[in-house]
């Protein structure tokens, strides 16, 4: 454990605990709502800012923070009034930051595409003091909203029409969803970068799905592997010198595919026993266990 | 007489350019169950979803308990159904969990407490999914699916009942369930308001049938006896549900 002694590698295994937490925390709801990708279109979105930091020379945490946050609000508007052509418009916005970080960056003084390469893929070696005061605070921020929060987020995402009816302020929340996904993106471009961040933000949530049959179970075994691949890809990247954002993406994808083939005979077995135990009350009904039994492992 | 608990007057709604209500009068006094028929298109749906401010009118007024739509805040008055084959999300979630959010319009910032939860569970009860409560919704056929999602709307215990096809897509013994289970609603004074495709197994508790044929009321009054094949018993009514379907016949109106 000689690499607790380091003060940079305290400072990356805090940061990555907290997005172990705080990705999927939020990507929860955005896999509920089927927006898994939303936290990938933030992405590139907020490299405006963090072109924009270094243009203006100030901290481009910050910028990508404000950029993320407008850009994440924009994304709900276009969502909300652009139902036809949404997509569309919602190309346009992440191509467009995109372009405009390299462009930004590019124009700062001494600014090249060098300077965005460790927030495009995470840089955790190099996470400074100030950064970690603003992942501590921006991470504080998800939390708070993300269980809070979470009975009513949990219904907006799961039925918008009826959420509106129970009176619920759709609309706060649906743009509340969205600035924390995108204060999330924030936190997480340090660690796994920019481009990575999405997989963070729902790999866990699929990884747990596998297992969990509550909301409230999916979400804490989420967490859990979130903290965990987080954790783990950051001390493995210092024994073995290989990049920790695309560590932790990698072991992600591998837990889930580990917990994918344990779950899948669980599953099977749990259809069975239920489709067992209904079928005398419910003839008419038997044969649809089976056949959601046979859809998630074309899924897996 | 007392004010109306839903009121429409004259209401007209396009969508896109296609003008889908034409100027709709409505009623609804407490305790009524009021069917609202028609073919696919005909705007009964429309109706429903412009009542719960998802369909903004064009012109004419909605009240609801008296007060004007937009103003309108104590939800928590109103259960809705809405027209879904499906309770479940993206990710998994417990019967419990799905009909709790039902009960936040008497909630304060989200908190659940004891009476809340036995709230819960008496919905649970009342569609007969007690025993399911901790299953994911997944592991749910087609029929409790629509009886969460009626037990999610009793779950606020409203005073009145709006239900978008609650029978679609459901088999006849589940729809003997939830007929039992709105007779129950109706039996401790509930007020309805439901759109259907057919009467079905929920005709003895129809009071008022409204018929509408593209977006105008044809038939305001006692329901309409089923002709036909559609009288015979046991008859199962199938046919697409989706709204660029070919209109088919009800029928009620042929």
């Amino acid at each position: 454990m000689d690499f607790l002694d380091y003060a940079f590698m305290q400072r990356a295994l805090l940061a990555a605990v907290l997005v172990g937490i705080t990705a999927p925390a939020v990507g929860i709801y955005l896999v509920q709502r089927r927006q898994a990708l939303m936290g990938d279109g933030i992405g590139h979105v907020a490299m405006t800012g963090v072109g924009l930091g270094f243009l203006l020379s100030t901290s481009p945490v910050w910028m990508a923070t404000a950029v993320s946050v407008l850009g994440s609000i924009l994304m709900e508007l276009i969502r909300w009034y652009g139902r036809t052509r949404g997509d569309v418009a919602l190309a346009m916005l992440f191509y467009g930051g995109m372009a405009g970080g390299v462009m930004f960056i590019n124009l700062a003084p001494g600014g090249s595409n060098a300077n965005l390469t460790s927030y495009l893929f995470g840089s955790l070696s190099t996470v400074s003091q100030s950064d970690v005061v603003a992942i501590c605070l921006l991470a504080a921020f998800v939390v708070l909203v993300t269980l809070g929060l979470r009975r009513q987020l949990f219904a907006v995402s799961q039925d918008e029409e009826f959420a509106r009816v129970t009176g619920l302020p759709v609309r706060a929340l649906n743009l509340l969803t969205a600035v924390t996904a995108a204060v999330t993106v924030t936190v997480a471009m340090r660690v796994v970068g920019l481009l990575l961040v999405s997989a963070l933000m729902v790999v866990p949530v699929a990884a747990a799905q596998q297992l969990g049959r509550s909301f409230a179970a999916t979400f804490a075994i989420a967490v859990a592997i979130g903290v965990t691949v987080t954790l783990g890809g950051t001390v493995t990247s210092y024994y073995q010198d290989v990049p920790p954002g695309a560590t932790i993406v990698l072991l992600t994808i591998a837990a889930f595919v580990v917990l994918t083939a344990l779950a899948t005979p669980l599953a099977r077995r749990r259809a069975r026993a239920a489709a067992a135990a209904h079928s005398a009350g419910d003839p008419v009904e038997c044969a649809i266990p089976a056949t959601r039994g046979a859809a998630e492992e074309v899924g897996a | 007489m007392t004010e109306p608990l839903i009121t429409l007057r004259g209401v007209r709604a396009d969508l896109g350019s296609r003008p889908v209500l034409r100027g709709i009068d409505l009623a609804v006094h407490r305790g009524e169950v009021v069917a609202l028929l028609g073919a696919n298109g005909s705007g009964k749906s429309t109706i429903v979803r412009g009542i719960i401010g998802q369909v903004p009118p064009s012109a004419g007024e909605i009240k609801l308990f008296g007060t004007p739509l937009r103003r309108f805040r104590d939800w928590r008055r109103v259960g809705y159904v809405p027209q879904r084959t499906t309770a479940a999300g993206g990710v998994p979630a417990t019967v419990t969990e799905v009909v709790s959010s039902g009960r936040l319009s008497r909630t304060r910032f989200g908190v659940l407490r004891k009476a809340d939860h036995e709230a819960v569970r008496r919905a649970l009860d009342m569609v007969g999914l007690a025993d399911r409560a901790k299953d994911s919704v997944d592991a749910l056929s087609g029929g409790q699916h629509q009886r969460v999602l009626i037990a999610r709307a009793l779950a606020s215990e409203p005073e009145v009942l709006i239900m978008d096809e609650p029978m679609a897509g459901v088999d006849l013994a589940s729809q003997e369930v939830l007929a039992g289970t709105l007779r129950d609603q109706v039996d401790s004074g509930a007020t309805v308001l439901l759109v259907l495709h057919e009467l079905g197994p929920l005709e003895p508790l129809i009071d008022r049938a409204v018929v509408l044929r593209d977006g105008c009321v044809l038939h305001d009054g006692p329901p309409p006896k089923a002709v036909g094949q559609h009288a015979l018993p046991g008859h199962d009514h199938v046919h697409p549900h989706a709204a660029d379907a070919a209109p088919s016949r009800t029928g009620l109106l042929s």
